[in-house]
């Protein structure tokens, strides 16, 4: 492709790529920058580019013991409600994979016409359920929320995974006297596993940034980061630094989590449709 | 991946116990969603007919259609509604225009294309309540953002974006948050575009335009359905941004309707008008899905 370009074009396609992508990375630039400024330095006006660094907006966030609540919460809800979709769908993506029948297709755009159900919708009927189930500001209510909302987009992750898997591979197994549990766990689970663990990643970045269920069916107690962080909205907000290194701790492992998956993430947000 | 699906079942008694095997192993996940998809639903249709206020037990019983007829008639109903509209259309605009674009540009060969796409992707993986507070704080606060202190330095009186324009100023935040998912998705989509078919239009002496337009733009349609699509169900109920920016004001001026449900129930604890508002968000969703669900069918079928 790149073989015969032209040097000035080269350099106008470098001086692009680089300007817009500093552009619409800026914020996140800024943001962690700020993360290492005193409260003062933070909100100096015209805003400091070079400047000491100091750790003490890291301090003070984690000296508000609150800060480990939240972030414990997250973590929490988001391995349970992972965890938990996780068992469900490797069964049923076998079955549809291995033991396809005539309502497989069906069954699969079903699931993922659950997903279209906006949750806002919903709101009215979780939330009064929520509250008289006691699940209301807990942790299990926001596992179930969230693993439900999910469930879909594993079972059809682990899908086409699973449908790359030769059946022979499997079939083998089972002329050896294989029972399907045995087949399932020692033959299909590790062959699959770079898949069941992309499929998990997907997973554990669309809760650990979910916001509509965190900020409606939590207040304190089982409040992820999520919902932290925007209680800075207030007039506290305006603490920049602890803003800043709040939502920086807040970002930093999923912004990982997505840079190492970004191929195995498109495949999981269009439904295979997209590869 | 023809050969999986080519796999008939063994005949005989075999057969059924596979198939009842299939049958158990699908069950716990049909069934769950089962219940959470119906559940609610009907809870929401439910409640759409009822009189039901959580702060006045005096006002209970059958509503009819009254609720709709409310929410129908109520200025501030059209006004989130049309918000809800114009985020929805905007957004897609930045996003899918500017994705296109962006998938392009990041597919030509140049110095450090591998950083600089991982920064372009970025904003994508950031929660939305923080990405609402860097906008409005570090980045647009009349005083001391980023943006106010660029205008000063070039002698324009800063704006206070999120006062003066809300529903402009909101959905430039979520575009910024949807930019990247477009420019992932289309992006991979040009990178499966055949090297060979591009360098023979190349040889044939088509420019650069002519390339874009007759190969890569067709070949983008089927994954710009998807990100339209896809994009469209999340934008319909665009809400962390809108609670932690300007809660909806002022006056209903960034309201769409995913804020109005949730101020009419949690706030003004009106069940019944909240359920109705959410009806006319399931209906405007499932429109969507109809044409997301066939698009993706087609490809389950390829």
């Amino acid at each position: 492709m790149a073989l015969k370009t032209k040097t000035s074009t080269r350099i106008g396609v470098t001086i692009l790529g680089w300007g817009i992508a500093l552009w619409l990375f800026f914020p996140i630039f800024w943001m962690i920058l700020t993360s290492f400024k005193s409260e003062v330095q933070a909100i100096s006006t015209p805003p400091k580019l070079f400047f000491m660094p100091t750790l003490s907006s890291y301090a003070e966030v984690f000296e508000r013991a609150s800060y480990w609540h939240f972030a414990l919460n997250t973590v929490i809800v988001s391995v349970g409600a992972t965890a938990i979709a996780i068992a469900l769908a490797v069964p049923a993506a076998y079955s549809m994979a291995f033991i396809p029948s005539k309502r497989t297709r069906g069954t699969l755009l079903w699931m993922l016409s659950t997903r279209m159900l906006p949750p806002v919708g919903v709101l009215v009927p979780i939330y009064l359920l929520a509250r008289n189930t006691h699940l209301l500001d807990t942790c299990t209510g926001l596992v179930i929320v969230d693993m439900l909302t999910n469930l879909p987009i594993i079972v059809w992750m682990l899908y086409t995974f699973f449908r790359e898997v030769p059946a022979p591979i499997l079939e083998a197994g089972r002329m050896d006297g294989a029972t399907r549990w045995q087949e399932m766990t020692m033959v299909l689970l590790p062959l699959a596993l770079p898949g069941i663990a992309s499929t998990a990643l997907l997973s554990l970045i669309l809760c650990w940034n979910e916001a509509f269920w965190s900020l409606n069916l939590t207040s304190s107690h089982a409040a992820p980061l999520t919902a932290f962080i925007a209680s800075f909205s207030s007039p506290e907000g305006l603490f920049f630094g602890k803003l800043s290194a709040a939502s920086t701790l807040a970002v930093a492992p999923i912004l990982i989590f997505g840079w190492i998956s970004q191929k195995q993430l498109v495949r999981g947000l269009t439904f295979g449709a997209v590869k | 991946m023809q050969a999986v699906l080519e796999h008939s079942p063994p005949a005989g008694a075999t057969a059924r116990t596979t198939k009842r095997t299939g049958f158990l192993l699908l069950s716990p996940s049909v069934l769950i969603l089962l219940v959470w998809s119906i559940v609610p639903l009907v809870m929401t249709l439910w409640y759409s007919l009822q009189n039901y206020n959580l702060v006045d037990p005096t006002l209970h019983g059958f509503a009819g259609l009254d609720n709709y007829w409310y929410l129908l008639t109520d200025p501030d109903f059209l006004h989130s509604l049309l918000n809800t509209l114009v985020l929805v259309a905007g957004v897609l605009i930045i996003s899918v225009g500017g994705g296109t674009l962006l998938a392009v540009l990041y597919d030509q060969e140049f110095f450090g294309r591998g950083i600089a796409r991982i920064m372009v992707i970025s904003p994508f993986f950031i929660m939305p309540t923080v990405s609402a507070l860097l906008w409005k704080n570090l980045m647009l606060h009349p005083i001391y953002g980023v943006y106010s202190a660029m205008m000063r330095a070039v002698g324009l009186t800063p704006i206070d974006w999120l006062a003066r324009f809300p529903l402009m100023t909101v959905m430039m935040i979520v575009a910024w948050e949807w930019l990247p998912f477009a420019v992932l998705i289309l992006l991979t989509a040009v990178q499966s575009l055949d090297g060979e078919q591009r360098e023979a239009a190349r040889m044939d002496g088509a420019g650069p335009i002519a390339r874009f337009r007759y190969i890569i733009l067709p070949h983008l349609g089927r994954a710009i359905s998807v990100v339209v699509m896809i994009e469209t169900i999340y934008l319909l109920t665009i809400f962390a941004e809108i609670s932690v920016t300007t809660a909806g004001g002022p006056g209903v001026a960034s309201t769409n309707l995913a804020y109005l449900i949730y101020s009419r129930a949690l706030l003004q604890f009106d069940v019944g008008g909240a359920s109705a508002g959410g009806v006319v968000a399931i209906v405007i969703a499932n429109i969507v899905a109809i044409f997301l669900v066939r698009a993706v069918a087609r490809n389950l079928e390829a």
